[in-house]
């Protein structure tokens, strides 16, 4: 499966900078929790801590799935889809 | 799909953490913005023609500010006179690099800018500073500067109003950090040392009223621009909001870390807040409305001990509102903050610990 990560509001400084990676999943990544595990396993750079805290993402970290707040989409349960593009946005960076 | 809970029409693309509503775009940014007006018209934070700053980071909450300052100037004709004021701490890689959103965004919204530096102000910058100092207590000085510093630039520009980012979360944040404090004292020291209870409590008063001043009383014998009132119009705005409007209206914001506080991030109250959000979105709004009910309390018991001929105490209060001999700002002792930090960097001593 194909899908798009992208990372703003500071996120972006834990993985090397970069703003969106494309990525190919393997067949056992199908939901939202084991993407959050992939994502840090395979793409996380640095201070894993500051992005995930238990099977989530850490509080204060907005996630956003084809533009809309995963908080409608089930979270941690929706099922990813081909093309999906998932952003997380860090909204612990200074004001 | 979800339809949003307000028009009926579009998708629902967020869930509002203040109500739990779901709601599109369109419906965000109109109660977003509304909610915002509704804040400064009902706190009547500003009249007709006054000249207002907007402290501007380059920041998230700053970024968002003077977009929605400027676009409620326009929308409602408060009649304000807008401009931005930034304080340039002097620390490369971080501060020059949100400064130039800062002048991006001035042209963006077409405000006048001024820029003013620590260097000019302190004739140290926090480059200077940590160089002297090292990494531990240089966010001491840095926020006991940039205090002033605005107060300083706001008296430069001749405005009669400072706006802040703060936003829900950060007055929340400060509360908690108040509250665990206030329950230390009311533990340890409280029937012992009540003095000590009245001067955290002026903090707390401080961090929940919309508008402060710095010198709130004697203004009378205090230098006209140091009497500047700073509000926050983003008090009952959650960061989730500001976050997300930013985000969808591509609004250009500066997200780098300080490069002197990398492994500082968020306190412990932060984490705690975060964590309390998950659970009950209301958290934030509930520790607001805890801490402005606390401080009116106080506030109530003081006037009551003060009509009870209470004389006395009513003296040492005021007293505690004095201003430096050497600058002239609010102090509560001889020289301010700033003055004995200056003073222990110009001697070059190392960092005098504050707080």
């Amino acid at each position: 499966m194909n899908i798009e990560l992208q990372f703003s509001g500071g996120m972006e400084l834990l993985f090397d900078g970069q703003r969106s990676i494309k990525v190919v999943l393997p067949s056992n990544v199908t939901t939202m929790r084991d993407l959050i595990a992939h994502t840090k396993d395979h793409y996380l750079k640095e201070r894993p801590e500051l992005f995930v805290q238990g099977d989530s993402v850490r509080p204060g970290i907005l996630v956003l799935i084809n533009d809309a707040d995963w908080e409608l989409e089930g979270e941690l349960e929706y099922e990813l889809a081909e093309k999906d593009v998932i952003v997380f946005i860090s909204t612990l960076h200074g004001g | 799909m979800k339809l949003c809970v307000l028009c009926n029409t579009n998708r629902a693309q967020l869930k509002r953490p203040k109500t739990g509503q779901q709601i599109c775009k369109t419906c965000f940014y109109a109660v977003f913005e509304y909610e915002i007006h509704c804040t400064i018209t009902e706190n009547k934070l500003f009249k007709r023609g006054d000249k207002v700053a907007i402290a501007a980071s380059g920041g998230k909450d700053s970024t968002v500010l003077a977009h929605t300052m400027k676009l409620l100037n326009d929308r409602y004709d408060y009649g304000l006179d807008l401009c931005l004021l930034s304080i340039d701490e002097g620390i490369k890689g971080y501060r020059d690099d949100s400064l130039e959103t800062v002048k991006r965004n001035q042209l963006q919204y077409n405000l006048p800018l001024l820029v003013l530096s620590y260097e000019e102000l302190y004739g140290w910058s926090m480059d200077k500073i940590v160089a002297q100092i090292g990494t531990k207590n240089n966010c001491t000085f840095c926020g006991v500067f940039r205090r002033q510093a605005l107060d300083r630039g706001a008296a430069r520009l001749g405005v009669d109003h400072i706006v802040t980012g703060h936003n829900a979360d950060d007055v929340a944040e400060t509360v908690l950090m108040n509250r665990k404090l206030l329950v230390l004292f009311q533990k340890f020291t409280l029937t012992h040392f009540p003095l000590v209870f009245r001067g955290d409590f002026a903090r707390l008063t401080r961090c929940t009223s919309i508008t402060t001043q710095t010198l709130e009383t004697s203004a009378t014998t205090a230098p006209e621009h140091l009497t500047i009132p700073r509000s926050k119009p983003f008090k009952y705005t959650y960061e989730k909001e500001i976050v997300l409007y930013a985000y969808f209206l591509s609004l250009d914001y500066f997200s780098t870390e300080c490069t002197y506080s990398v492994e500082a991030y968020r306190g412990y109250a932060r984490v705690f807040l975060k964590d309390l959000e998950k659970v009950r979105a209301s958290a934030i709004m509930d520790v607001i409305h805890s801490g402005e009910a606390y401080a009116q309390s106080l506030d109530e018991i003081e006037r009551v001990e003060a009509e009870n001929g209470g004389k006395k105490k009513k003296k040492t209060v005021v007293q505690k509102q004095g201003t430096c001999e050497r600058c002239g700002y609010i102090s509560s002792n001889k020289l301010c903050k700033a003055c004995v930090l200056l003073e222990s960097l110009n001697k070059g001593l190392p960092a005098v610990s504050l707080e």
